[in-house]
Protein backbone atom coordinates (compact mmCIF):
# COMPACT_ATOMS: atom_id res chain seq x y z
CA UNK A 1 0.00 0.00 0.00
CA UNK A 2 1.19 3.48 -0.78
CA UNK A 3 1.70 6.21 1.77
CA UNK A 4 0.46 9.79 1.81
CA UNK A 5 3.96 10.87 0.84
CA UNK A 6 3.79 8.64 -2.25
CA UNK A 7 0.48 10.22 -3.27
CA UNK A 8 1.81 13.75 -2.93
CA UNK A 9 5.02 12.79 -4.76
CA UNK A 10 3.08 11.44 -7.75
CA UNK A 11 0.94 14.56 -7.93
CA UNK A 12 4.02 16.79 -7.78
CA UNK A 13 5.63 14.77 -10.57
CA UNK A 14 2.68 15.44 -12.83
CA UNK A 15 1.88 19.01 -11.86
CA UNK A 16 5.33 20.45 -11.35
CA UNK A 17 7.81 18.17 -13.11
CA UNK A 18 6.05 17.41 -16.41
CA UNK A 19 5.63 13.67 -15.89
CA UNK A 20 3.50 12.38 -18.71
CA UNK A 21 2.74 9.44 -20.90
CA UNK A 22 4.27 10.85 -24.05
CA UNK A 23 2.43 8.67 -26.47
CA UNK A 24 0.03 5.79 -26.89
CA UNK A 25 0.88 4.38 -30.29
CA UNK A 26 -1.25 1.72 -31.89
CA UNK A 27 0.69 -0.49 -34.28
CA UNK A 28 -1.39 -1.85 -37.16
CA UNK A 29 -0.52 -4.46 -39.74
CA UNK A 30 -1.57 -3.38 -43.22
CA UNK A 31 -0.61 -6.65 -44.89
CA UNK A 32 -4.24 -7.72 -45.17
CA UNK A 33 -5.01 -4.54 -47.13
CA UNK A 34 -3.03 -5.45 -50.25
CA UNK A 35 -5.28 -5.53 -53.33
CA UNK A 36 -4.74 -5.63 -57.10
CA UNK A 37 -4.64 -1.89 -57.55
CA UNK A 38 -3.28 1.06 -55.60
CA UNK A 39 -6.72 2.66 -55.47
CA UNK A 40 -8.36 -0.39 -53.89
CA UNK A 41 -5.45 -0.84 -51.50
CA UNK A 42 -5.62 2.82 -50.42
CA UNK A 43 -9.36 2.53 -49.73
CA UNK A 44 -8.83 -0.60 -47.67
CA UNK A 45 -5.95 0.99 -45.74
CA UNK A 46 -8.10 3.99 -44.84
CA UNK A 47 -10.94 1.75 -43.63
CA UNK A 48 -8.69 -0.51 -41.59
CA UNK A 49 -6.88 2.32 -39.80
CA UNK A 50 -10.12 4.18 -39.09
CA UNK A 51 -11.86 1.11 -37.70
CA UNK A 52 -9.04 -0.44 -35.64
CA UNK A 53 -7.92 2.86 -34.12
CA UNK A 54 -11.41 4.36 -33.87
CA UNK A 55 -11.33 4.66 -30.07
CA UNK A 56 -7.70 5.54 -29.51
CA UNK A 57 -8.27 9.21 -28.69
CA UNK A 58 -11.25 8.59 -26.41
CA UNK A 59 -9.50 5.74 -24.61
CA UNK A 60 -6.39 7.83 -24.05
CA UNK A 61 -8.45 10.73 -22.71
CA UNK A 62 -10.42 8.43 -20.37
CA UNK A 63 -7.25 6.83 -19.02
CA UNK A 64 -5.67 10.22 -18.57
CA UNK A 65 -8.64 11.35 -16.46
CA UNK A 66 -8.78 8.10 -14.51
CA UNK A 67 -5.15 8.04 -13.47
CA UNK A 68 -4.62 11.79 -13.35
CA UNK A 69 -1.63 11.64 -15.65
CA UNK A 70 -1.52 13.44 -19.00
CA UNK A 71 -1.34 11.36 -22.17
CA UNK A 72 0.11 13.84 -24.59
CA UNK A 73 -0.01 12.14 -27.98
CA UNK A 74 -2.14 9.51 -29.62
CA UNK A 75 -0.53 7.94 -32.64
CA UNK A 76 -0.64 5.07 -35.10
CA UNK A 77 2.20 3.18 -36.73
CA UNK A 78 1.73 0.88 -39.70
CA UNK A 79 3.52 -1.80 -41.68
CA UNK A 80 6.26 -0.22 -43.85
CA UNK A 81 4.25 1.12 -46.78
CA UNK A 82 6.88 0.07 -49.33
CA UNK A 83 5.79 -3.53 -48.67
CA UNK A 84 2.11 -2.76 -49.18
CA UNK A 85 2.65 -1.19 -52.58
CA UNK A 86 5.53 -3.30 -53.92
CA UNK A 87 3.43 -4.08 -57.00
CA UNK A 88 2.74 -0.41 -57.78
CA UNK A 89 5.44 1.65 -56.03
CA UNK A 90 4.95 4.71 -58.23
CA UNK A 91 1.45 4.97 -56.80
CA UNK A 92 2.60 4.80 -53.17
CA UNK A 93 1.54 8.45 -52.62
CA UNK A 94 -2.07 7.26 -52.83
CA UNK A 95 -1.47 5.08 -49.77
CA UNK A 96 0.29 7.99 -48.07
CA UNK A 97 -2.70 10.23 -48.70
CA UNK A 98 -5.10 7.56 -47.37
CA UNK A 99 -3.05 7.24 -44.18
CA UNK A 100 -2.90 11.00 -43.68
CA UNK A 101 -6.66 11.24 -44.21
CA UNK A 102 -7.21 8.45 -41.68
CA UNK A 103 -4.99 10.25 -39.15
CA UNK A 104 -7.06 13.42 -39.62
CA UNK A 105 -10.31 11.48 -39.19
CA UNK A 106 -9.05 9.88 -35.98
CA UNK A 107 -7.78 13.19 -34.60
CA UNK A 108 -4.27 11.84 -33.91
CA UNK A 109 -1.17 13.98 -34.28
CA UNK A 110 1.18 11.69 -36.23
CA UNK A 111 1.01 8.45 -38.16
CA UNK A 112 4.29 6.68 -38.89
CA UNK A 113 5.23 4.00 -41.35
CA UNK A 114 5.70 5.56 -44.76
CA UNK A 115 8.84 3.50 -44.59
CA UNK A 116 11.22 1.20 -46.38
CA UNK A 117 13.70 -1.33 -45.01
CA UNK A 118 16.72 -1.42 -47.29
CA UNK A 119 19.52 -2.22 -44.86
CA UNK A 120 21.10 -4.82 -47.12
CA UNK A 121 20.15 -3.70 -50.61
CA UNK A 122 17.61 -1.55 -52.38
CA UNK A 123 15.08 -3.46 -54.43
CA UNK A 124 13.77 -1.68 -57.52
CA UNK A 125 10.30 -1.11 -56.01
CA UNK A 126 11.92 0.34 -52.87
CA UNK A 127 14.02 2.76 -54.91
CA UNK A 128 10.87 4.02 -56.61
CA UNK A 129 9.06 4.16 -53.28
CA UNK A 130 11.81 6.14 -51.52
CA UNK A 131 11.78 8.69 -54.35
CA UNK A 132 8.12 9.43 -53.54
CA UNK A 133 8.89 10.38 -49.91
CA UNK A 134 9.63 14.13 -50.32
CA UNK A 135 6.50 14.80 -52.35
CA UNK A 136 4.33 12.79 -49.95
CA UNK A 137 5.73 14.59 -46.89
CA UNK A 138 5.10 17.94 -48.58
CA UNK A 139 1.49 17.03 -49.38
CA UNK A 140 0.51 15.51 -46.05
CA UNK A 141 0.24 16.90 -42.53
CA UNK A 142 0.55 13.99 -40.13
CA UNK A 143 2.43 11.31 -42.00
CA UNK A 144 6.01 10.38 -41.00
CA UNK A 145 8.54 8.50 -43.10
CA UNK A 146 11.61 6.45 -42.28
CA UNK A 147 14.19 4.37 -44.11
CA UNK A 148 16.46 1.77 -42.53
CA UNK A 149 19.79 1.98 -44.37
CA UNK A 150 21.92 -0.36 -42.31
CA UNK A 151 22.09 -2.94 -39.55
CA UNK A 152 24.69 -4.72 -37.47
CA UNK A 153 23.78 -7.98 -39.21
CA UNK A 154 23.85 -6.71 -42.78
CA UNK A 155 26.23 -3.75 -42.83
CA UNK A 156 25.42 -0.39 -44.40
CA UNK A 157 23.75 -0.01 -47.78
CA UNK A 158 25.71 2.94 -49.14
CA UNK A 159 23.51 3.30 -52.20
CA UNK A 160 20.57 3.93 -49.87
CA UNK A 161 22.70 6.30 -47.78
CA UNK A 162 23.50 8.35 -50.87
CA UNK A 163 19.86 8.36 -51.93
CA UNK A 164 18.74 9.50 -48.46
CA UNK A 165 21.10 12.49 -48.64
CA UNK A 166 19.17 13.61 -51.71
CA UNK A 167 15.79 12.76 -50.17
CA UNK A 168 16.46 14.94 -47.10
CA UNK A 169 17.42 17.86 -49.35
CA UNK A 170 14.34 17.45 -51.49
CA UNK A 171 11.98 16.94 -48.54
CA UNK A 172 13.24 20.23 -47.05
CA UNK A 173 13.15 22.04 -50.39
CA UNK A 174 9.54 21.05 -51.16
CA UNK A 175 8.49 22.52 -47.80
CA UNK A 176 10.71 25.60 -48.00
CA UNK A 177 7.83 27.91 -47.06
CA UNK A 178 7.69 26.09 -43.69
CA UNK A 179 11.43 26.06 -42.90
CA UNK A 180 11.81 22.62 -44.48
CA UNK A 181 9.46 20.81 -42.09
CA UNK A 182 9.24 17.89 -44.53
CA UNK A 183 12.71 16.79 -43.40
CA UNK A 184 11.58 16.96 -39.75
CA UNK A 185 9.11 14.15 -40.49
CA UNK A 186 11.77 11.90 -41.98
CA UNK A 187 14.32 9.58 -40.33
CA UNK A 188 17.20 7.52 -41.69
CA UNK A 189 17.92 4.60 -39.37
CA UNK A 190 20.51 1.97 -38.69
CA UNK A 191 19.14 -0.98 -36.67
CA UNK A 192 15.58 0.40 -36.74
CA UNK A 193 13.33 -1.20 -34.13
CA UNK A 194 9.94 -2.60 -35.06
CA UNK A 195 8.03 -1.55 -31.96
CA UNK A 196 9.12 2.06 -31.48
CA UNK A 197 6.17 4.24 -30.38
CA UNK A 198 7.98 7.55 -30.93
CA UNK A 199 7.85 9.67 -34.07
CA UNK A 200 9.03 10.31 -36.64
CA UNK A 201 10.57 6.84 -36.77
CA UNK A 202 7.67 4.61 -35.71
CA UNK A 203 6.58 1.77 -37.97
CA UNK A 204 4.91 -1.55 -37.29
CA UNK A 205 7.25 -4.47 -37.95
CA UNK A 206 6.13 -7.50 -39.92
CA UNK A 207 6.97 -9.75 -36.97
CA UNK A 208 4.37 -8.03 -34.81
CA UNK A 209 0.75 -8.96 -34.05
CA UNK A 210 -2.10 -7.42 -36.10
CA UNK A 211 -3.00 -4.76 -33.54
CA UNK A 212 -0.58 -3.74 -30.82
CA UNK A 213 -0.45 -0.95 -28.28
CA UNK A 214 2.98 0.47 -27.49
CA UNK A 215 3.42 3.22 -24.95
CA UNK A 216 6.17 5.80 -24.67
CA UNK A 217 6.77 7.34 -21.25
CA UNK A 218 8.74 10.43 -20.54
CA UNK A 219 9.81 12.60 -17.66
CA UNK A 220 13.13 14.43 -17.94
CA UNK A 221 11.76 16.97 -15.44
CA UNK A 222 11.13 14.26 -12.84
CA UNK A 223 14.68 12.95 -13.14
CA UNK A 224 16.13 16.44 -12.88
CA UNK A 225 14.02 17.19 -9.81
CA UNK A 226 15.14 13.96 -8.13
CA UNK A 227 18.79 14.84 -8.78
CA UNK A 228 18.26 18.34 -7.36
CA UNK A 229 17.45 16.71 -4.02
CA UNK A 230 20.97 15.21 -3.82
CA UNK A 231 23.26 17.95 -5.15
CA UNK A 232 26.37 16.61 -3.41
CA UNK A 233 25.88 12.91 -4.11
CA UNK A 234 28.60 10.99 -5.93
CA UNK A 235 27.79 9.53 -9.32
CA UNK A 236 27.06 6.06 -7.96
CA UNK A 237 24.31 7.53 -5.81
CA UNK A 238 23.12 9.74 -8.67
CA UNK A 239 22.83 6.69 -10.94
CA UNK A 240 20.85 4.91 -8.25
CA UNK A 241 18.49 7.86 -7.92
CA UNK A 242 17.93 7.97 -11.70
CA UNK A 243 17.23 4.23 -11.70
CA UNK A 244 14.66 4.52 -8.93
CA UNK A 245 12.97 7.45 -10.65
CA UNK A 246 12.93 5.64 -14.01
CA UNK A 247 11.31 2.68 -12.28
CA UNK A 248 8.41 4.78 -11.03
CA UNK A 249 7.89 6.49 -14.37
CA UNK A 250 7.92 3.20 -16.25
CA UNK A 251 5.44 1.65 -13.84
CA UNK A 252 2.98 4.39 -14.75
CA UNK A 253 3.58 3.56 -18.43
CA UNK A 254 3.11 -0.14 -17.86
CA UNK A 255 -0.21 0.44 -16.11
CA UNK A 256 -1.51 2.69 -18.87
CA UNK A 257 -0.23 0.40 -21.63
CA UNK A 258 -1.92 -2.70 -20.23
CA UNK A 259 -5.19 -0.92 -19.63
CA UNK A 260 -5.14 0.79 -23.04
CA UNK A 261 -4.43 -2.52 -24.80
CA UNK A 262 -7.37 -4.13 -23.00
CA UNK A 263 -9.79 -1.35 -23.88
CA UNK A 264 -8.63 -1.14 -27.50
CA UNK A 265 -8.75 -4.93 -28.09
CA UNK A 266 -5.09 -4.93 -28.91
CA UNK A 267 -2.07 -6.86 -27.75
CA UNK A 268 0.06 -5.09 -25.15
CA UNK A 269 3.30 -4.51 -27.02
CA UNK A 270 6.02 -2.71 -25.12
CA UNK A 271 6.71 0.22 -22.85
CA UNK A 272 9.40 2.50 -24.23
CA UNK A 273 10.97 4.43 -21.40
CA UNK A 274 12.64 7.29 -23.14
CA UNK A 275 13.50 10.62 -21.62
CA UNK A 276 11.98 12.64 -24.44
CA UNK A 277 12.32 16.37 -23.92
CA UNK A 278 9.91 19.05 -25.06
CA UNK A 279 10.66 22.72 -25.64
CA UNK A 280 8.89 23.50 -22.32
CA UNK A 281 11.05 24.84 -19.49
CA UNK A 282 11.88 22.07 -17.02
CA UNK A 283 11.36 19.25 -19.54
CA UNK A 284 14.91 19.08 -20.80
CA UNK A 285 17.45 16.23 -21.01
CA UNK A 286 20.25 18.79 -21.45
CA UNK A 287 19.39 20.25 -18.06
CA UNK A 288 19.71 16.82 -16.40
CA UNK A 289 23.27 16.65 -17.71
CA UNK A 290 23.89 20.15 -16.40
CA UNK A 291 22.38 19.18 -13.03
CA UNK A 292 24.84 16.28 -12.93
CA UNK A 293 27.59 18.88 -13.20
CA UNK A 294 28.39 19.50 -16.85
CA UNK A 295 28.83 23.29 -17.15
CA UNK A 296 26.89 23.62 -20.38
CA UNK A 297 25.61 20.67 -22.40
CA UNK A 298 28.10 20.03 -25.18
CA UNK A 299 31.08 20.72 -22.93
CA UNK A 300 33.63 18.14 -21.88
CA UNK A 301 32.06 15.49 -19.67
CA UNK A 302 28.75 15.58 -21.53
CA UNK A 303 29.23 12.16 -23.10
CA UNK A 304 30.12 10.56 -19.77
CA UNK A 305 27.12 12.07 -18.00
CA UNK A 306 24.81 11.01 -20.83
CA UNK A 307 26.19 7.46 -20.82
CA UNK A 308 25.41 7.15 -17.12
CA UNK A 309 21.95 8.66 -17.53
CA UNK A 310 21.04 6.44 -20.46
CA UNK A 311 22.15 3.27 -18.71
CA UNK A 312 20.46 4.09 -15.41
CA UNK A 313 17.21 4.87 -17.22
CA UNK A 314 17.29 1.47 -18.92
CA UNK A 315 18.03 -0.38 -15.69
CA UNK A 316 15.13 1.24 -13.85
CA UNK A 317 12.83 0.71 -16.81
CA UNK A 318 13.63 -2.96 -17.33
CA UNK A 319 12.84 -3.73 -13.71
CA UNK A 320 9.51 -1.92 -13.90
CA UNK A 321 7.92 -3.40 -16.98
CA UNK A 322 7.26 -6.92 -18.19
CA UNK A 323 8.02 -5.81 -21.74
CA UNK A 324 10.43 -3.01 -22.40
CA UNK A 325 11.22 -2.19 -26.01
CA UNK A 326 11.36 0.56 -28.56
CA UNK A 327 14.29 2.88 -28.13
CA UNK A 328 14.30 3.18 -24.30
CA UNK A 329 16.94 5.68 -23.27
CA UNK A 330 17.59 9.40 -23.48
CA UNK A 331 16.70 11.45 -26.54
CA UNK A 332 18.83 14.41 -27.54
CA UNK A 333 16.87 16.30 -30.20
CA UNK A 334 18.22 19.83 -30.52
CA UNK A 335 15.09 21.74 -31.49
CA UNK A 336 12.87 19.99 -28.92
CA UNK A 337 14.98 20.65 -25.83
CA UNK A 338 15.29 24.12 -24.36
CA UNK A 339 18.71 23.35 -22.87
CA UNK A 340 20.00 22.12 -26.23
CA UNK A 341 18.56 25.13 -28.05
CA UNK A 342 20.35 27.51 -25.66
CA UNK A 343 23.65 25.63 -25.95
CA UNK A 344 23.39 25.57 -29.74
CA UNK A 345 22.56 29.28 -29.88
CA UNK A 346 25.59 30.03 -27.72
CA UNK A 347 27.78 27.84 -29.93
CA UNK A 348 28.51 25.54 -26.98
CA UNK A 349 27.34 22.36 -28.65
CA UNK A 350 28.51 21.23 -32.06
CA UNK A 351 27.48 18.54 -34.51
CA UNK A 352 30.67 16.66 -33.69
CA UNK A 353 29.82 16.55 -29.99
CA UNK A 354 26.25 15.52 -30.77
CA UNK A 355 27.64 12.68 -32.85
CA UNK A 356 29.80 11.56 -29.94
CA UNK A 357 26.77 11.67 -27.66
CA UNK A 358 24.85 9.38 -29.99
CA UNK A 359 27.40 6.63 -29.25
CA UNK A 360 26.03 6.36 -25.71
CA UNK A 361 22.36 7.33 -25.94
CA UNK A 362 19.37 5.73 -27.53
CA UNK A 363 19.03 7.66 -30.78
CA UNK A 364 21.07 9.81 -33.14
CA UNK A 365 21.44 13.21 -34.76
CA UNK A 366 17.93 14.41 -34.12
CA UNK A 367 16.13 17.59 -35.14
CA UNK A 368 19.25 19.47 -36.13
CA UNK A 369 18.94 22.34 -38.58
CA UNK A 370 21.86 22.88 -40.95
CA UNK A 371 22.46 25.37 -43.79
CA UNK A 372 20.17 24.85 -46.77
CA UNK A 373 23.09 24.78 -49.21
CA UNK A 374 24.70 21.75 -47.54
CA UNK A 375 25.42 19.28 -50.38
CA UNK A 376 23.37 16.07 -50.46
CA UNK A 377 26.59 14.07 -50.32
CA UNK A 378 27.56 15.81 -47.06
CA UNK A 379 24.19 14.87 -45.54
CA UNK A 380 24.70 11.33 -46.81
CA UNK A 381 28.12 11.30 -45.15
CA UNK A 382 26.50 12.31 -41.83
CA UNK A 383 24.02 9.47 -42.24
CA UNK A 384 26.91 7.08 -42.97
CA UNK A 385 28.73 8.22 -39.80
CA UNK A 386 25.66 7.66 -37.65
CA UNK A 387 24.89 4.32 -39.28
CA UNK A 388 28.47 3.22 -38.61
CA UNK A 389 28.07 4.07 -34.91
CA UNK A 390 24.87 2.05 -34.76
CA UNK A 391 26.25 -0.87 -36.74
CA UNK A 392 29.43 -1.24 -34.72
CA UNK A 393 27.78 -0.67 -31.32
CA UNK A 394 24.78 -2.92 -31.93
CA UNK A 395 22.32 -0.12 -31.27
CA UNK A 396 19.76 1.98 -33.04
CA UNK A 397 21.02 5.22 -34.51
CA UNK A 398 19.08 7.69 -36.59
CA UNK A 399 19.44 10.92 -38.50
CA UNK A 400 16.68 13.52 -38.63
CA UNK A 401 18.38 16.57 -40.01
CA UNK A 402 16.86 19.62 -41.66
CA UNK A 403 18.81 21.37 -44.40
CA UNK A 404 16.73 24.54 -44.02
CA UNK A 405 16.21 26.08 -47.47
CA UNK A 406 17.68 29.58 -47.84
CA UNK A 407 19.00 29.60 -44.26
CA UNK A 408 22.58 29.93 -43.09
CA UNK A 409 24.46 29.73 -39.80
CA UNK A 410 23.06 32.40 -37.47
CA UNK A 411 19.50 32.00 -38.76
CA UNK A 412 16.82 29.99 -37.01
CA UNK A 413 14.04 27.60 -37.98
CA UNK A 414 10.78 27.35 -36.08
CA UNK A 415 8.30 24.50 -36.48
CA UNK A 416 6.12 25.18 -33.45
CA UNK A 417 4.57 22.65 -31.09
CA UNK A 418 6.60 19.63 -30.01
CA UNK A 419 9.02 20.03 -32.94
CA UNK A 420 10.22 23.33 -31.48
CA UNK A 421 12.83 25.68 -32.91
CA UNK A 422 16.53 25.47 -33.64
CA UNK A 423 19.43 27.66 -34.70
CA UNK A 424 21.19 26.64 -37.91
CA UNK A 425 24.32 24.74 -36.90
CA UNK A 426 27.53 24.77 -38.94
CA UNK A 427 28.71 21.65 -40.78
CA UNK A 428 32.20 20.79 -42.00
CA UNK A 429 32.80 22.34 -45.41
CA UNK A 430 34.99 19.60 -46.86
CA UNK A 431 33.74 17.52 -49.76
CA UNK A 432 32.77 13.92 -48.91
CA UNK A 433 31.29 13.15 -52.31
CA UNK A 434 34.06 10.75 -53.35
CA UNK A 435 33.30 8.49 -50.39
CA UNK A 436 29.56 8.62 -50.98
CA UNK A 437 29.76 8.13 -54.74
CA UNK A 438 31.75 4.92 -54.31
CA UNK A 439 28.49 3.12 -53.48
CA UNK A 440 28.52 -0.54 -52.50
CA UNK A 441 28.12 -1.79 -48.94
CA UNK A 442 30.08 -1.32 -45.79
CA UNK A 443 30.31 -4.98 -44.71
CA UNK A 444 28.82 -6.13 -41.42
CA UNK A 445 31.29 -6.11 -38.54
CA UNK A 446 33.00 -9.30 -37.45
CA UNK A 447 31.20 -9.33 -34.09
CA UNK A 448 27.85 -9.64 -35.85
CA UNK A 449 28.61 -13.24 -36.82
CA UNK A 450 27.35 -14.97 -33.76
CA UNK A 451 25.82 -18.12 -35.21
CA UNK B 1 -12.70 0.27 -7.62
CA UNK B 2 -11.17 2.77 -5.23
CA UNK B 3 -10.13 6.32 -5.82
CA UNK B 4 -7.61 8.50 -4.06
CA UNK B 5 -8.82 12.04 -3.52
CA UNK B 6 -6.11 14.57 -2.76
CA UNK B 7 -6.94 18.06 -1.59
CA UNK B 8 -4.18 20.62 -1.13
CA UNK B 9 -4.02 24.36 -0.69
CA UNK B 10 -4.25 27.14 1.87
CA UNK B 11 -6.22 26.13 4.95
CA UNK B 12 -9.73 27.51 5.35
CA UNK B 13 -13.02 26.57 6.99
CA UNK B 14 -15.29 23.85 5.65
CA UNK B 15 -12.98 22.09 3.20
CA UNK B 16 -13.73 18.59 4.47
CA UNK B 17 -17.46 19.30 4.55
CA UNK B 18 -17.47 20.55 0.97
CA UNK B 19 -15.41 17.70 -0.45
CA UNK B 20 -17.13 14.91 1.47
CA UNK B 21 -20.55 16.35 0.62
CA UNK B 22 -19.59 16.41 -3.04
CA UNK B 23 -18.38 12.81 -2.95
CA UNK B 24 -21.53 11.59 -1.20
CA UNK B 25 -23.61 13.28 -3.88
CA UNK B 26 -21.67 11.37 -6.56
CA UNK B 27 -22.21 8.02 -4.83
CA UNK B 28 -18.65 7.64 -3.55
CA UNK B 29 -18.16 6.09 -0.11
CA UNK B 30 -15.25 7.48 1.91
CA UNK B 31 -13.26 4.68 3.54
CA UNK B 32 -10.32 6.55 4.94
CA UNK B 33 -9.28 10.12 5.58
CA UNK B 34 -5.98 11.54 6.68
CA UNK B 35 -5.36 15.19 6.99
CA UNK B 36 -2.49 17.41 8.07
CA UNK B 37 -1.88 21.10 8.36
CA UNK B 38 1.64 22.42 7.88
CA UNK B 39 1.61 26.13 8.75
CA UNK B 40 -1.13 27.52 6.54
CA UNK B 41 -0.92 24.62 4.14
CA UNK B 42 -3.69 22.04 4.14
CA UNK B 43 -3.24 18.53 2.76
CA UNK B 44 -5.94 15.86 2.87
CA UNK B 45 -5.92 12.43 1.31
CA UNK B 46 -9.09 10.34 1.15
CA UNK B 47 -9.67 6.82 -0.08
CA UNK B 48 -13.12 6.44 -1.59
CA UNK B 49 -14.97 3.37 -2.85
CA UNK B 50 -16.36 4.18 -6.29
CA UNK B 51 -18.25 0.94 -6.95
CA UNK B 52 -21.60 2.69 -6.59
CA UNK B 53 -20.60 5.93 -8.26
CA UNK B 54 -23.37 7.56 -10.23
CA UNK B 55 -21.22 8.85 -13.07
CA UNK B 56 -18.17 7.78 -15.06
CA UNK B 57 -14.87 8.03 -13.25
CA UNK B 58 -13.46 10.56 -15.70
CA UNK B 59 -16.56 12.76 -15.31
CA UNK B 60 -16.32 12.78 -11.51
CA UNK B 61 -12.57 13.47 -11.74
CA UNK B 62 -13.25 16.52 -13.91
CA UNK B 63 -16.00 17.68 -11.54
CA UNK B 64 -13.59 17.37 -8.61
CA UNK B 65 -11.06 19.59 -10.34
CA UNK B 66 -13.85 22.09 -10.97
CA UNK B 67 -14.94 22.04 -7.33
CA UNK B 68 -11.31 22.70 -6.39
CA UNK B 69 -11.31 25.83 -8.52
CA UNK B 70 -14.51 27.05 -6.87
CA UNK B 71 -13.16 26.68 -3.34
CA UNK B 72 -9.61 27.75 -4.16
CA UNK B 73 -7.96 24.37 -3.55
CA UNK B 74 -6.32 21.77 -5.76
CA UNK B 75 -8.40 18.60 -5.84
CA UNK B 76 -7.43 15.42 -7.69
CA UNK B 77 -9.43 12.23 -7.92
CA UNK B 78 -7.35 9.36 -9.27
CA UNK B 79 -7.69 5.60 -9.57
CA UNK B 80 -5.67 3.99 -6.78
CA UNK B 81 -3.83 1.74 -9.25
CA UNK B 82 -1.55 4.55 -10.38
CA UNK B 83 -0.11 4.83 -6.86
CA UNK B 84 0.11 1.06 -6.38
CA UNK B 85 1.94 0.78 -9.68
CA UNK B 86 4.42 3.54 -9.04
CA UNK B 87 5.20 2.94 -5.40
CA UNK B 88 5.29 -0.80 -4.91
CA UNK B 89 7.36 -3.53 -6.53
Amino acid sequence: MFSNKDVLETIAMVKEEHLDIRTITMGLSLLSCIRDTAEETAAKVYDLVCSKAENIVKTANDLSAQYGIPIVNKRVSVTPVSLICAAFPEKAPLIGKALDDAAATLGIDFLGGYSALVHKATAEYERTFIRTIPEVLANTQRLCASVNVGSTKSGINMEAVKLMGEIFKEAAFLTKDKDGIGAAKLVAFCNAVEDNPFMAGAFHGVGEADVVVNVGVSGPGVVKHALEQIPDADLTEAAEMIKRTAFKITRAGQLVAKEAAKRLNAQFGIVDLSLAPTPAMGDSVAMILEELGVGVVGGHGTTAALAMLNDAVKKGGVMASSRVGGLSGAFIPVSEDIGMIKAAEAGQITLDKLEAMTCVCSVGLDMIAIPGDTPATTIAAMIADEAAIGMINNKTTAVRIIPAPGKKVGDQVSFGGLLGRAPIMPVHGCDSSRLINRGGNIPAPIHSFKN
Amino acid sequence: MRAVVTVTGKDRKGIIAKVSGFLAEKGANIEDISQTIMGEYFAMIMIADMSEAKEEFSVIAAACAELGKQIGMSIYLQHEDIFNAMHSI
